[in-house]
């Protein structure tokens, strides 16, 4: 029982607008656990609460049911003055790096400030920033540059780099490539499977994109509407799916091959014929 | 440890700005209207310093010889007002009430308006509710009225009064602080600001104020125009305590008027070089943090009326109709003009051809030009755009240098267009029915065109047509949505079919059920399509033919076989390599095992 993170029966429903209107559960009691130095991909379709899950476990959504545990402690409803304390051991990279990096700072103040918030002496900071930097792949020469003046695989870098700063065990990514070119795509996973082999890093790795999943996780956990319906080793899950769910997840995911795809739409086809699943979009 | 941070934060944020900083203060400098202001209220000011030294009495000093006493008199520098009192020396004491009071003014509104604004902005809910109710109740209060009233309590000091009135305008920066704040609070980057660490004060003095303190100095200039005048006027109507002001000199030249009107000249001249001064600075900063001027806007329009006459001149001469392809693009060029007055090309000399009965891929990461392309073909690039080739055509009909209602007459029986976006491609104001029909309405009547429209949205899946055609966009899902978007551009039985990214913002196994739904219309209708995406999947399971786009250059165009199996282009190679292998799945340990096993 001792993962890194633990999450047990998670449960979520936001707040709603105006006096007594429920609004719908987004989490229908979620169970799931990273261990150290492991990526868990959690896949799923928008509006299936993956990303919720991140929040959640960021401390950026309130859980209404359920526990979160980090390294034995709970962490479900940790008030906002500890959770500042925590804040070094899980970290986050959100989905569009144009949105993520601050407009008021350069490079060096996006970097130094998580380390100066956690009480690291300015001078100290300063000289971690091109180690970081460097760790990510960027020139030294960044620091003294703007957010945005860089491409959107470059500010992602500068994004990672921001979460690598207090040295965490457990990173959010949360569609960290989604909006990246392919090119771009592959070499920041590349990037970050690196990351964790250097550092030990565990990563909660939110994406709709399964070729992604694949690629950089070791688990996957599959949500459907709130739930997970489908958890194992990324080979397991990936290849030979138990859940109807997943195989349709799976099928329905065109390759980039012309023979392969027109054989993957006929299996598809047939799993909808036989699963009888009407045509919801 | 807040305390640190304290002492740390005016240094960085000294440190950090400093070229957003520059380059505002660059485009002020540039800006006549922003130096002349500024040199105004500089030498304003410094007027008021000096005063002690250039003024031969007391602006209360009151001499009987001199009443009236004209400009040029030796130590009456403006002459004497009607009560012999010096008026250089008045109209100096009067900037510096105005400058005062427009300063206490200013300052109340601002502190109050930018730390509630900030504050509910940013923490919502009941302190929102609160502070906005508050302050909607001072802003429903007469100002003027209320000054007027409150002199019992102000016992007539002018700065009393200003604070007062800062208390009033203050609502005019909270709602613009608030509102601000709403519209950041969600960002992303507030978010990563919370995960760091950052206490709550320190993301709303450093993330939060950066984006509104611009409007802010724009909005600060506008309420000390108005803090000035207001004094004035109090002044004016003889309302509190006998202070020099440009009110007071005014009224009492308007007493004199037809004995000394030269007396009305200065106190006016003041005031309205001051105020004035405020607001061409205003206009100036708001246009240095936009980025452009008048003067720019004006020279870029002249500039690209040029370039529009040029291109014009240069446009080909229409060929001959073709009868190779159905649609054929040969060297498209699309250039947009620079501010100088140059262009700059995007697109360079682009050629395809779609025949019908074939889906062509048009595949490019952002940035390629193929989003660009496809909407060239459509027309639906903006109008600055200049677009040449040495053929564009439809069925041999030229499509370049069409009029907009020959283009509308070729869209929906010819030409077809699915977009990216199919939720912001849908008016929210009318039901989905109804904008599927009004298009048909061209060529039948209602009746027929709506059973049209339901037999269409029955033929793209769509479960329950009747409920779907009388619902308003919001009330289906972004999949619907695609399907409503692809039954109207079927809804002509067009030949060509233009769809830009169909699928990108649809979920995996909706995308697959729309590129089933398309390849069948397309088999259906034997139309010729036109697929622009990014995405190798969606390209393996539709097209025929692959243009591969870099950089506004096609690159490589080929049988999707060929493509994917045999690319003859480096570049065209390395986006295929560039694909996440389906069959790898990752196999190492996870870090920290295979960290233990080391040690």
């Amino acid at each position: 029982m001792n993962h890194l993170l633990h999450i047990d029966g998670l449960r979520l429903r936001y707040p709603g607008v105006g006096f007594r209107r429920r609004m719908p559960e987004v989490l229908k009691g979620v169970s799931l656990h990273i261990e150290a130095g492991e990526t868990l991909g959690l896949v799923g379709e928008s509006g299936s609460g993956k990303t919720t899950v991140g929040r959640a476990v960021l401390g950026l959504a309130r859980a209404t049911g359920g526990t979160i545990t980090f390294d034995g402690q709970d962490i479900t409803h940790l008030p906002a003055g500890r959770r500042r304390g925590d804040a070094r051991e899980i970290q986050v990279v959100f989905q569009d790096p144009y949105t993520s990096l601050t407009p008021a700072l350069q490079v060096r103040g996006i970097l130094t400030e998580p380390l100066i918030a956690q009480g690291i002496a300015r001078a100290d900071a300063e000289r971690r920033v091109s180690s970081l930097l460097d760790r990510v792949g960027l020139p030294k020469d960044s620091a003294d540059r703007f957010a945005r003046e860089f491409s959107g695989g470059q500010r992602q870098r500068i994004a990672i780099a921001r979460a690598l700063a207090l040295e965490p065990r457990l990173i959010v990514c949360d569609e960290p490539v989604s909006a990246l070119d392919l090119t771009t795509q592959s070499r920041v996973l590349d990037l970050l499977i690196e990351l964790q082999r250097n550092t030990g890093v565990a990563y909660l790795f939110i994406t709709h994109d399964l070729a992604v999943v694949r690629h950089i996780s070791h688990r996957v956990a599959v949500m459907y509407q709130g739930e997970i319906v489908e958890t194992g080793p990324a080979a397991t899950v990936t290849t030979h799916p138990q859940n109807d769910y997943t195989k349709r997840l799976l099928l329905a995911a065109p390759t980039a091959d012309p023979e392969a795809q027109a054989e993957r739409r006929a299996a598809r086809q047939a799993l909808l014929r036989r699963t009888r699943t009407p045509a919801t979009t | 440890m807040s305390q640190q941070l304290g002492a740390l934060g005016p240094d960085q944020t000294a440190v950090a700005p400093t070229r957003r900083k520059w380059r505002v203060t660059r485009a002020l400098l540039r800006n006549p209207m922003a130096v002349g202001s500024v040199v105004t209220l500089a030498v304003m000011t410094l007027l008021c310093l000096l005063a002690p030294l250039i003024t031969g009495h007391d602006s209360m000093y009151s001499s009987v010889d001199h009443v009236n006493a004209p400009i040029g008199t030796e130590g009456w520098l403006l002459g004497g007002d009607a009560q012999g009192r010096d008026m250089w020396s008045r109209l100096l004491a009067s900037i510096s009430v105005s400058l005062t009071a427009a300063l206490i003014g200013t300052g109340v509104a601002v502190i109050i308006g930018v730390v509630f604004g900030l504050v509910a902005g940013y923490v919502g809910r009941t302190i929102d509710s609160i502070a906005s109710w508050v302050f909607d109740l001072v802003l429903a209060l007469p100002s003027l009225l209320m000054l007027i009233v409150l002199l019992p309590v102000t016992r007539g000091s002018y700065q009393l009064t200003m604070m007062l009135l800062g208390i009033m305008l203050s609502p005019g920066v909270y709602r613009l602080v608030r509102n601000m704040v709403i519209g950041i609070r969600r960002e992303l980057y507030i978010d990563a600001a919370k995960v760091a660490g950052l206490s709550t004060w320190r993301i709303l003095t450093r993330h939060v104020f950066f984006v509104v303190r611009g409007p802010i100095v724009i909005q600060a200039a506008f309420i000390a125009t108005i803090c000035i005048n207001v004094q004035a006027g109090l002044a004016f109507l003889g309302v509190g305590a006998n202070t020099p002001s440009f009110g007071s000199m005014i009224s009492l030249a308007f007493t004199n008027l037809y004995g000394e009107p030269i007396q009305l000249v200065w106190p006016t001249l003041g005031l309205v070089a001051l105020t004035g001064a405020l607001i061409l600075f205003a206009n100036a900063y708001r246009d240095a943090l936009a980025g452009t001027t008048t003067a720019a806007r004006r020279r870029s329009r002249r500039a690209l009326a040029d370039v529009v006459k040029r291109a014009d001149e240069a446009a080909p001469t229409t060929e001959k109709p073709t009868e190779k392809a159905l649609l054929t693009v040969r060297d498209l060029r699309i250039a947009y003009p620079r501010s100088d007055g140059s262009l700059n090309e995007v697109v360079h000399e682009v050629s395809l051809t779609v025949d019908s009965g074939e889906i062509v891929g048009l595949v490019g990461e952002s940035g390629s030009g193929k989003t660009q392309t496809a909407f060239a073909m459509l027309g639906l690039l903006p109008h600055e755009a200049v677009v040449s080739a040495k053929e564009l055509s439809l069925g041999g009909r030229p499509l370049l240098g069409l009029t907009p209602t020959e283009l509308r007459e070729l869209r929906g029986p010819d030409l077809a267009y699915i977009p990216q976006e199919p939720m912001s491609n849908l008016d929210p104001s009318f039901t989905v029915g109804s904008q599927l029909v009004e298009p048909l309405r061209r060529t039948m009547p209602r009746a027929q065109a709506k059973q049209r429209v339901l037999e269409l949205l029955a033929r793209v899946g769509i479960p329950d047509p009747p409920r779907t055609f009388h619902s308003y966009p919001h009330q289906i899902s972004g999949g619907m949505a695609q399907r409503v978007l692809i039954a109207g551009a079927v809804a002509t039985q067009p030949k060509v079919l233009i769809a830009d990214e169909p699928t990108t913002a649809l979920d995996v196994t909706v995308q697959a059920e729309i590129l089933d739904l398309l390849r069948e219309l397309q088999h259906e209708l034997r139309m010729g399509v036109l697929l622009v995406t990014h995405n190798f999947g969606v390209v393996a399971d539709l097209c025929d033919r692959v243009v591969v786009m870099r950089d506004g250059r096609d690159v490589e165009t080929g049988e999707v076989r060929q493509i994917f199996h045999h690319p003859a282009h480096e570049y065209t190679r390395s986006l295929i390599d560039s694909i996440l292998d389906e069959e790898t799945v990752r196999t190492d340990a996870p870090a920290s095992r295979a960290k233990e096993g080391v040690r």
